[in-house]
């Protein structure tokens, strides 16, 4: 390797991903698969293709819960049970992520190194309405991939210092960008997710309460979703949450977590098994599992 | 017949080599020695926004004295060579030494080729795993590389300033009287320079993935208070340790 030295006016800027292009080593820019796909997958793929599922974002006092579940899926099949869907973009903001997982843990990849080098190169971080936008410009750059089924759709939030709270920003796949108010769900659970979020929704939320409600969304969508994975307590595989706050991006310890789910556990138990007749928790009881609003 | 405009190439040289270094020994000195945790960086700059040190990749700073221009174009080049390497390869294949060879080669072609060398002098520096591994590399504007391990000093009056650096220096001492006695080198004994004229960064091996970190204003003058209150030997350490601790948890979440 070369020490890159360009000329002021042809130089890429405090961007990593110009920089990218102009080395050619821009995955994103790459040109998309060629040809006509063959009608193998569940998209018209050769292959199954891996997929992350669910993801959410809820805004409590202090800043922002992010949490994701581990699971992900190649078709009908589990491909891995402990991927990592939500990742530090730097010091003060968090991005999850949903979709193909390839093309997905490289965008997370170029991001966090593009938030990284701008820092660097200008000697102060951006805005974090320049870095959501940024992360808009890498998602439009993945289009043509995603018109072939390689969907990414990640879930930004972050703390913003100069306004002092959190913000959450959501993406489809076309690079649009929307700023949500309160909370977001992304992914195939997603909806479920939302919904469960929805109704437990407070304004000024403790950090507790935030984190019971994002492992409470993500259970329910792993009730609902085959995709979606729950806590795995065999393994002690749970799911990944972390807040953003004034004090900076930080990962709710496992141990935090696994008890959060167990208090859940419990009461669910006492509600759901309270609800049926005894001798009557047999085959019969599958069809109406997770009701408990 | 006449040749009006031939001079000889170590004429050439030597004035190409006499131009840099006048200009290089205008500018205000800089000073970097390895400490306890790391590797400490102190200049004299009166500008709180036109950084003489930055930061290049996780464990890897950049110090430039001279022209600021040009030194701080090679800094840009080096954090995108970074950048670059880490993303193509693996966040520990970059290393300090194969930049400041990337460096030389660069410095010593615009040397050799130009009308006009880079006004500049540059320092690389790494902390390592643990004391000792530390690598600093100062860069000269022809392209000469010097790997030092104790401490160097970059920019006019190098000579002096090393030698007061040398009556101080001690393997493994804490932050602060290493501040401390870099500050008092870079002054010589007629002056006193204030906190405010100071810029000063660390590379700390408790600060998590990214080593660097600048040390503000009010760190600096409490780091000086506390040097003079335990005068010379070790005492300071146990503070030092805490020091790091801290550090190490505000870096935490970008590990």
């Amino acid at each position: 390797m070369s020490l890159p030295i360009f000329t002021p006016a042809e130089g890429p800027g405090p961007s990593f991903h110009e920089l990218l292009k102009r080395t050619g080593l821009s995955p994103l820019a790459a040109p998309a698969v060629g040809g006509t796909a063959v009608p193998n997958g569940p998209q018209g793929m050769p292959f199954d293709l891996v997929h992350g599922t669910t993801i959410c974002a809820v805004r409590y006092r202090e800043g922002v819960v992010m949490a994701g579940d581990r699971r992900a899926t190649a078709g009908s099949a589990i491909a891995h049970r402990t991927m990592e869907k939500v990742h530090p973009a730097d010091s003060h903001s968090g991005v999850a992520i949903a979709g193909a997982a390839g093309p997905a843990m490289e965008m997370v990849r170029i991001f966090q190194l593009q938030l990284e080098h701008y820092e660097k190169v200008e000697g102060q971080a951006l805005s974090l309405d320049g870095k959501a936008n940024q992360l808009s410009q890498m998602v439009r750059g993945n289009l043509a991939m995603a018109m072939q089924g390689f969907v990414v759709v990640p879930l930004f939030a972050g703390y913003d210092l100069r306004r002092g709270r959190g913000r959450i920003y959501t993406y489809d796949p076309t690079g649009g960008r929307y700023e949500e108010t309160d909370y977001h769900a992304d992914g195939s659970g997603g909806r479920d997710a939302r919904t469960t979020i929805k109704l437990g929704f407070r304004e000024d939320m403790t950090r507790e309460e935030a984190v019971e409600l994002c492992v409470r969304a993500l259970w329910q969508a792993a009730d609902e979703d085959s995709a979606t994975g729950g806590p795995d307590a065999v393994r002690g595989i749970y799911p990944t949450v972390a807040t953003i706050t004034a004090e900076g991006f930080a990962r709710v310890a496992e141990p935090e977590v696994a008890g959060t789910f167990a208090g859940l556990v419990e009461l669910l138990r006492a509600t759901e098994t309270r609800q049926l007749p005894a001798g009557e928790q047999g085959a019969h009881s599958a069809s109406r599992g997770g009701e408990r609003r | 017949m006449t040749m009006p405009f031939y001079v000889a190439p170590e004429q050439f040289m030597k004035d190409k080599a006499d131009f840099a270094r006048k200009n290089i020994a205008r500018g205000r000195p800089l000073v970097a020695t390895v400490y306890q945790n790391g590797v400490l960086i102190c200049s004299e700059n009166p500008s709180r926004s036109l950084h003489k040190v930055s930061e290049i990749y996780d464990r890897i700073a950049f110090g430039g004295v001279g022209k600021y221009n040009e030194f701080d174009q090679l800094r840009v080049s080096g954090v995108q060579h970074a950048d670059l390497k880490g993303y193509q390869f693996s966040r520990e294949d970059v290393d300090a030494r194969s930049l400041a060879n990337l460096y030389a080669r660069y410095m010593g072609n615009i040397f050799t080729h130009e009308m006009k060398p880079l006004e500049v002098e540059i320092l690389v520096a790494e902390v390592g795993a643990r004391p000792g591994e530390d690598q600093m590399f100062h860069i000269l504007y022809d392209g000469t590389v010097v790997d030092e391990v104790r401490f160097t000093v970059l920019g006019g009056e190098a000579d002096a300033i090393s030698t007061r650096m040398a009556e101080s220096f001690r393997p493994d001492w804490p932050l602060a009287e290493a501040l401390a006695a870099s500050v008092r080198a870079l002054a010589g004994p007629d002056r006193r320079i204030g906190t405010q004229e100071l810029e000063v960064a660390v590379l700390d091996r408790a600060n998590g993935r990214r080593a660097f970190r600048r040390v503000l204003e009010a760190e600096v003058g409490e780091l000086l208070a506390q040097a003079e209150e335990t005068p010379t030997a070790g005492t300071a350490d146990r503070a030092e340790g805490a020091d790091g601790e801290e550090a190490a948890r505000g870096g935490a979440g970008e590990a």
